[in-house]
């Protein structure tokens, strides 16, 4: 087949932008010794989006008995994330995490292809019945109520905030804990709370801060990684702000009062431990405040007073199941 | 919902409206340019990433956020001079040439991000320009004149676009040479230099519209623009490949958006119904977008390489 420079110039420049790509979206991980526990995670946004997939990253990176870690990040969309669990799968990884909702239809099946592999998704209670799948959450409403608690007091506007992606897993677990904490702590408060229907529409998220600010809230939370760009929004009009998954205050010193940090760990640990021990799952765990998977980390340049206070005795009656979060 | 037909409420949904039109329409008038020409750029939203990247760190460096901006529209001419060989010199097919922009574009802003500066760190972009005495006007002030300077530029480029395409020579031959390339070669005209302006135009803008992005949000992250660029192809189409079209077709998507949110914060809307209006921006679009589809007609040459020999 003749081919014409025309031709042969396009075939050039489309292998060059390929090879860019394929450069940019690379892995610099490489084959390890197959004596190694080896961990592959596959999570939607980037490791360090100080949310929700930063939270898995730093707690696999905090397990023991660990020889080699593989992180796809930024796998927004499930085809992709899909591809990539089955290649971890099918390259003898001990334990693939598929980390987000979203992934869970795409897991049920692959794992059914490979009975001998251990499989971890979260934030779910459903191992689809299948023994080699492990599913983990995070039980966000009790951090949310803490949170919601000590905003309720800290408020001179009557008038709270809440940015939320959609409606679903520990995303709402954390705005329900959040709002129930606050209705409880001061009676006739408002929450106005605004799903954006999206995990990652930091613009939308920003207006939506906006929106609340705009409508006199003078705390805000959020959940997922598009809350950076409500936190912008707080920032600019010095409204406190709540974080959760990973601790936030790297995204306003000033106004981040206090993050609910997910410690992933806790539950993996006793999941690797366990594939060790020839059980590869069929099992939910969940991380609590009370087994210290969720940790409330407080921004010490942050002076709140008498909140703090009250933040406190909430989580020392969640620990000591005296008090129900209601979500 | 009568808490939405408040004074105060209806002010914040046109200022937020405004906002959030400002990416939508900057990009689209650089994509109009282009398509006026007949060169159809499906990477708009990588260049906007790219634009965006390179503003964010550039603020970050230097706490410039005119550099910011300067930087953002030059990464776009350059992506725009590779856009331009891909596409003018080497008469490669556009639609897949954009689609390669676009990852490279999303590959690449991303790995920059990682290497270079990795958890998000806040920037500071441009402080909200009140416009002296206008500003000052109850409510319609607070609407539309206490904004980022670079919300002003972007409207202000609206005529400014119109008169280029209008009333310019260069205009007439941008607008030749997208619907009748023969003719105007024959005519003396330079198509590859007329396309090589117009593509070099187009991602100058969408540059400058990722470096808004970034700096009115004063953070970059993974994907920053979650797909602005391609609303902005069907915003071109939307707005007839006309600037003041364009601009009517951001203007509604934002003030629609910045509606849903309202009604959101409210409490007016929950659960399957949020979602659904959630939906409503892009749905009017498409509406829109069906119905104009039927009454104008796009550049004939659109899409088109030229090639003087053939």
């Amino acid at each position: 087949m003749k081919m014409s420079n025309k031709t042969r110039w396009g075939l050039a420049a489309l292998v060059a932008v390929l090879a860019l790509v394929a450069g940019a979206c690379g892995s610099d991980d490489d084959a390890a010794d197959s004596d190694e526990f080896r961990i592959a995670v596959v999570a939607p946004s980037a490791s360090n989006d100080l949310a929700f997939t930063q939270s898995i990253v730093d707690g696999v990176n905090a397990l023991d008995g660990v020889g080699v870690i593989n992180i796809t990040d930024g796998t927004f969309i499930v085809d992709d994330a899909a591809a990539a669990i089955r290649a971890y799968a099918e390259d003898g990884y001990d334990l693939v995490i598929a980390h987000g909702s979203q992934y869970g239809g795409s897991l049920q099946e692959i794992a059914k292809d490979f009975p001998n592999t251990a499989f971890a998704w979260g934030t779910s209670g459903d191992t689809f019945g299948l023994d080699n799948v492990t599913a983990y959450t995070a039980a966000s409403d009790q951090g949310g109520y803490v949170m919601g608690a000590m905003a309720a007091t800290m408020t001179n506007s009557g008038v709270i905030g809440v940015v939320g992606p959609i409606a679903v897993g520990d995303a709402k677990l954390y705005v329900d804990g959040f709002v129930n904490g606050a209705r409880d702590s001061v009676v006739g408060i408002t929450v106005n709370v605004n799903y954006i229907e999206s995990f990652s529409d930091v613009a939308l998220a920003a207006e939506a801060a906006a929106g609340h600010v705009a409508n006199g809230a003078d705390i805000l939370t959020g959940t997922a990684q598009m809350v950076v760009g409500a936190t912008g929004v707080a920032a600019e009009h010095g409204v406190h702000w709540f974080g959760t998954q990973s601790n936030q205050t790297a995204l306003g010193a000033d106004i981040v009062v206090a993050s609910q940090v997910y410690k992933w760990e806790v539950v993996l640990q006793g999941v690797v431990n366990g594939i060790k021990n020839g059980d590869l799952g069929g099992e939910s765990h969940a991380i609590t405040l009370e087994n210290g998977g969720l940790v409330i980390e407080f921004n010490d340049g942050v002076d709140v007073g008498h909140a703090r206070t009250v933040g406190e005795k909430a989580i020392a009656d969640i620990k000591a199941r005296m008090l129900d979060t209601g979500a | 919902m009568s808490d939405f037909f408040t004074v105060a409420s209806l002010v914040f949904v046109v200022g937020s409206g405004i906002r959030l039109a400002t990416p939508f329409l900057l990009a689209g008038l650089g994509e109009t340019i282009g398509q006026r020409s007949g060169v159809l750029n499906l990477g708009v939203d990588g260049v906007m990433l790219l634009g965006a990247f390179g503003a964010y760190w550039t603020i970050l460096e230097t706490r410039s956020p005119v550099a910011g901006i300067l930087v953002g529209i030059a990464v776009g001419l350059a992506m725009g001079l590779l856009y331009g060989v891909i596409t003018v010199t080497l008469r490669a097919e556009q639609g897949i040439s954009g689609i390669g922009i676009f990852l490279f574009g999303l590959g690449i802003s991303d790995l920059l991000f990682q290497k270079k500066v990795g958890t998000p760190i806040p920037i500071r972009g441009f402080d909200d320009l009140h416009v002296p005495l206008l500003a000052d006007i109850p409510k319609v002030g607070e609407m539309f004149f206490q904004h980022s300077v670079l919300v002003y530029v972007a409207f202000l480029l609206v005529p400014a676009v119109a008169f280029l395409l209008n009333r310019t020579t260069f205009g007439l031959n941008v607008r030749a040479v997208g619907e009748n390339p023969a003719a105007a070669d024959s005519l003396g005209v330079s198509v590859a230099r007329v396309r090589y302006t117009t593509i070099l135009l187009a991602n100058g803008l969408a540059g400058l519209a990722g470096a808004v992005l970034a700096s009115e949000l004063g953070i970059f992250q993974q994907n920053l623009t979650n797909g602005q660029g391609f609303i902005a192809i069907a915003l071109v189409y939307f707005g007839a490949w006309r600037p003041a079209g364009v601009m009517g077709g951001a203007l509604l998507f934002g003030l629609v958006s910045a509606t849903v949110l309202q009604w959101k914060t409210l409490g007016l809307v929950s659960g399957a119904a949020s979602s659904l209006t959630a939906m409503a921006p892009a749905v009017l679009t498409i509406l829109a977008l069906v119905v104009i589809s039927r009454t104008v007609g796009q550049p004939s040459a659109l899409t088109r390489p030229f090639d003087r020999g053939h």
